[in-house]
Formats: structure tokens, C-alpha cells, sequence
């Protein structure tokens, strides 16, 4: 097993490390960009070793006046549409994973059907209730749909399936009503299934586009996405700027990747559906 | 634990003591699932025969499916072309995705867990990056002055390529960023998947004298099988679904040369306000999707578990 300068070996790790830097190598060249100070049009030559300077950062901040409330209004709907998620799929998740009650598979395959739906075709009358409710150009017009989301109370339910009934029982006889039952025994059971979800859904709202930019119009009240999305027709030819809002924007999803990583690759086993 | 005995009926009361806590914690998730998901996937349906607009509301067509009409022969039957753009997107990418998935993972699994962890996660790593800045930095490497792509040909002597400027290339470099951008899903799940594959299978083989291409070839693939079905479901539906790459990519579309079925459902929609035409494409994309979603059942359901 372990001879080395085996040529297959060799053409092994060859072919590994070139898929490596392939994969990461347009993430590197952003912020290679944003670490070098540009203020026109990029150098020909691309830059490949950054300068390790923050001075595109320093005027981003100074220039762009509101990317610190597009971070904060990024960080504000992620961080609701989590818990919502967290609290009430583990909710649902028990009760589809352990209760018999009439209705209970149809209301399941309903919300599991809606993961086959593409977002897409509701957008048009989403938009048109969220207008009706006057939330157009609020947070509250992305947090609200975003609880309606069908991967967490899919990957609850798996996930409380798997957990032994016993201990739900021990605790109604010392007198938990359901919820307490629920408080106090499934939630602290839960932790592995719910660090991988609260990740999924920070990111996945984080990282969301689509909608933003379709329920959102003033500048003040973007998200991250929608408002870099938006700074090149602001910046034209700023290149320093447009690089370090990209990178800025990209940065906190790649430190909570590094921090989280194995409850990221934990959850895409956890969350993948089959049949 | 309760008894309830057979022959007596039960009362609404006994109902909601037996069963009042069950719809108690399925009820927040239902609600939203309502308003947000479902009323709004029956009123599209309904609006795609409409002509709907914010003043007056919805007006029945006649004939009733002239939307459908409209949204396939308007502007020059700009959707088909749409149509046919993101089948072509799809399909090198979806290939791309899980021939390198099956390479890759097929590739790490024999190394140490420390190494495995490591090319994982930095295949992992665009992934949890949204597809807008993936797409915008792209578009940075394809910037035809002063971009990448066009430096590495520079070293090379060639002409300098309007990569996405061009409208006989712009589509071809959009599906080469996603085909170069490493599926970091399927390498997890394959993983998964040739982990669980019990080693006496492998050891069977080797008494009867197979290489490790045969063992890879004869067990490892047919065993991974349906995750392989799996992921072409999940990377096709994806692909159908292709909007933020095209959007910061080619902003203008280059023509119609980059036009796909969600950018013109979004164009439709919320630049012209035509909702019925935007809610019928929709729905085109629904049936596409939802036959994609079919054929997956179909398939999972004569699969040999082992």
C-alpha cells in the first residue's frame, strides 16, 4: 500500500491538486485583487500575490455608504429565518417522526412535494401578497416566505426517527406533558441534526439572490447580495472597491465554513433524499 | 398507553387529548407552508391564464391558454431559444459534475482520513460562497482586457477570446465556469456511499482475480448506483434553475445567445410586469422539473438494495 513514486500515485495526486486549485482558485484570485490597493482598471498582469493591504477595504467603508447596513440586514434576516427554522422544524419533525394522528402523511408529502416545486412560479403571487401586506422593500418580505421551507422538517423527521422511543416514555411518566417531553428530551437529543441545519439555512439565506432583488428596491434596505450585485454600475470603474465588497461579502460564509466544516459535510449526507 | 375501548366512538373531546398537541406542533410550519408555498403555487397557476396586473387584477384570456401561446412564440420564440440554451447548460454540466464527483471521490477514498477531510473541504469551499459572487468573479477572470483567461492565452500567443461578449461563445464560457467549478455534493455523497459498501465484496473479487479498475468498475459504481441517480436529479434541477451566473455574467444576455428559462421568467415578470406570460414559463419549468422528479421515482423503484 504504501510504495511511493508509484507513476499511478503520482498521476493520483497530480490530478487532486489540480482539481484543488481549480476549485478554489477563483475565490483566491478575488481576494488576491481585493488585497492589492487598485483604484482604476486591474494591472494586465493579473496580481497573484496580493500586497496584504486593507486599503480597498478602508474605502469601500468610506465610500459605499451602506454596505455596513446591507451586512447587518443580511445578518438580521439569516439569523431569524435560523431559528425560526431550528425551534419550529424540530417541532414539526417530531410530530411527523412520532406521532400518529390523522392527516399526518398527507401534510407531510405536501411540504415534502413543495422541495420538487421550483421556487421560481411562486414569485410572481408572493410578490403580490407581500406587496398587499406592505412589506416591499422590508426585511420582513425575506424573512417571512423564507420560514416556509421544506429541507429542515424533512431532515428533522429523518433525523428523530432514528432516536429511540424510550426515553420520551420515562419522561411522560414522570409527568412532561408533550411539549416538555419535546423541550426537554428530542430538542437536547437533536444538537448534531440542528447544528447542520441552522448552518444550511444560515447560508442558504445568506447567500440568497433571487427574491432580494426582487422584493427589495431602495439601496438602504439591500442584502449583502443585492447591493455587490448592484456596486458595479455604482462603481464603474473602482475595480478596488468592487473586488473587496465582493470578498467582504463572500468572507464570513468561508470563516463559518472552516470553523463548522464537519457539520457542513454531516449535513449534505443527512440532507440527501432518496426515493 | 391509553385504552380506549374499540366500540366506543370517540369524541372530539378524546380527538384533541389524543391528538391536539400533534397539530399544535405541525401548525407553524403549515401556516407559513400555506401562505407562502402553497396558495401561491395555485394562484400562479391560475394567474397563467390570466392577464393580471397590480391595478386591476386578473382577467380571464380568451382563449383561455393564450399566455402559454404567447410565452413560446413572442419576440421571435425568444423562449425556446431559452429553452434549448439551459438544456445545453445542463447537460455539460451535469455530465461535468458527476463524472468528476465519481473520479474524485473514487480517488480519495483510498487515501488517510486527514487528507480525505482536506480535499473535501477545499472542494467544498465555493460552495458555501453564493453563486452570484462565484459568477462575478468569473466574469472578472473572463474580462476580456484585462481578465485571466485572456492573460494565460497572452502566455501562450494566442488572440486575446471576447469570452462572454461574444454571442457564439458567451453561453460556452458561462457553462465552463459551472463544469470548472468542482462538485463538492457529489464528492461528499459518493464518499458516503463507497464508504458503506461492505469490504467483503472487494475481498470476494481479489480471490477471484480482479485489478482495481475491474473491482472499481464491477463493484464500486453499480453499488453507488442510486446515488448517482440521486445527484444528476439534484444536479439537473439545478441546472434547469440557472439565473445568478447569467445575470452578473452577461448582463445584457449577448442577444439571445444567453438567455435561459428563469431569466426570462424574471425579464418577463419583474422588468415588463407581463405576469401571466412570466407565470405561464413557470409553470413550463414546473413540468420540466416535475418530469425530471418522475423519472427518479421510476427508476428508485426497480433498484436492488443491498
Amino acid at each position: 500500500m504504501t510504495r511511493r513514486f508509484d507513476p499511478s500515485t503520482l498521476m493520483v495526486w497530480s490530478v487532486l491538486l489540480i482539481t484543488t486549485v481549480v476549485s478554489t482558485f477563483p475565490m483566491y484570485w478575488l481576494f488576491a485583487n481585493a488585497l492589492t490597493p487598485i483604484t482604476a482598471i486591474p494591472p494586465l498582469t493579473p496580481i497573484l500575490i496580493p500586497a496584504f493591504s486593507l486599503e480597498n477595504f478602508t474605502r469601500l467603508l468610506s465610500t459605499s455608504k451602506y454596505y455596513p447596513s446591507w451586512m447587518i440586514n443580511s445578518l438580521f434576516v439569516s439569523t431569524a429565518v435560523t431559528i425560526w427554522h431550528i425551534f419550529f422544524d424540530t417541532l414539526a419533525g417530531y410530530a411527523f417522526a412520532k406521532k400518529n394522528f390523522p392527516l399526518r402523511t398527507i401534510m407531510f408529502w405536501l411540504i415534502l412535494s413543495t422541495l420538487m416545486i421550483p421556487i421560481h412560479v411562486t414569485f410572481i403571487p408572493l410578490y403580490l401578497i407581500v406587496r398587499e401586506l406592505g412589506l416591499i422593500d422590508s426585511i420582513w418580505a425575506l424573512i417571512l416566505p423564507g420560514t416556509a421551507n421544506a429541507f429542515g422538517i424533512f431532515l428533522m423527521r429523518q433525523y428523530i426517527q432514528t432516536l429511540p422511543s424510550e426515553l420520551e416514555d420515562a419522561a411522560r411518566i414522570d409527568g412532561c406533558n408533550e411539549f416538555g417531553v419535546f423541550w426537554n428530551v428530542i430538542l437536547p437529543l437533536c444538537k448534531p441534526a440542528i447544528a447542520a441545519l441552522a448552518i444550511f439555512t444560515f447560508v442558504r439565506n445568506w447567500n440568497d439572490f433571487l427574491w432580494p432583488v426582487i422584493a427589495l428596491n431602495k439601496a438602504q434596505n439591500y442584502t449583502l447580495t443585492v447591493g455587490v450585485a448592484n456596486m458595479q454600475n455604482e462603481f464603474m470603474t473602482d475595480w478596488g472597491i468592487i473586488f473587496s465588497g465582493a470578498a467582504l461579502a463572500a468572507l464570513p460564509m468561508i470563516i463559518f465554513f472552516l470553523i463548522f466544516q464537519k457539520y457542513f459535510l454531516e449535513g449534505v449526507r443527512m440532507g440527501a433524499i432518496k426515493g | 398507553m391509553q385504552y380506549i375501548a374499540p366500540t366506543r366512538p370517540i369524541s372530539m373531546r378524546r380527538f384533541f387529548e389524543k391528538h391536539g398537541w400533534s397539530y399544535l406542533f405541525v401548525l407553524p410550519s403549515m401556516t407559513t407552508f400555506t401562505i407562502f408555498v402553497l396558495v401561491p403555487v395555485l394562484w400562479a397557476f391560475v394567474i397563467s391564464f390570466q392577464k393580471y396586473s397590480i391595478r386591476s387584477g386578473g382577467r380571464w384570456l380568451d382563449p383561455i391558454y393564450d399566455n402559454y401561446v404567447e410565452a413560446f412564440t413572442s419576440l421571435n420564440g425568444i423562449f425556446v431559444i431559452s429553452i434549448r440554451n439551459t438544456l445545453v447548460y445542463s447537460a455539460f454540466t451535469v455530465i461535468a459534475n458527476i463524472f468528476l464527483g465519481l473520479i474524485l471521490s473514487s480517488l480519495i477514498q483510498p487515501l488517510t482520513h486527514r487528507w480525505r477531510t482536506f480535499f473535501r473541504a477545499a472542494y467544498y469551499l465555493p460552495a458555501v460562497t453564493s453563486a452570484l459572487i462565484i459568477g462575478m468573479t468569473w466574469a472578472y477572470i473572463y474580462n476580456a482586457q484585462w481578465g485571466f483567461a485572456n492573460y494565460i492565452l497572452r502566455l501562450v500567443s494566442l488572440p486575446p477570446v471576447r469570452w462572454l461578449s461574444d454571442p457564439d461563445i458567451a453561453l460556452a464560457s458561462v457553462t465552463l465556469s459551472a463544469v470548472l467549478t468542482i462538485p463538492a455534493t457529489a464528492v461528499v455523497l459518493y464518499s458516503a456511499a463507497m464508504g458503506s459498501i461492505p469490504t467483503e465484496f472487494y475481498e470476494a473479487a481479489e480471490i477471484d482475480g480482479a485489478n482495481g479498475i475491474q473491482k472499481w468498475w464491477y463493484i464500486t459504481v453499480p453499488l453507488i448506483k442510486s446515488t448517482t441517480l440521486y445527484l444528476v436529479v439534484l444536479y439537473t434541477i439545478a441546472s434547469f434553475e440557472v439565473f445568478e451566473r447569467i445575470y452578473v455574467m452577461v448582463p445584457s444576455g449577448v442577444g439571445n445567445s444567453t438567455q435561459t428559462i428563469v431569466t426570462q421568467i424574471y425579464n418577463n415578470g419583474f422588468k415588463d410586469f407581463n405576469f401571466g406570460v412570466a407565470s405561464a414559463q413557470a409553470f413550463v419549468l414546473f413540468v420540466m422539473i416535475a418530469t425530471v422528479a418522475a423519472l427518479q421515482f421510476r427508476f428508485l423503484q426497480s433498484d436492488v438494495e443491498y
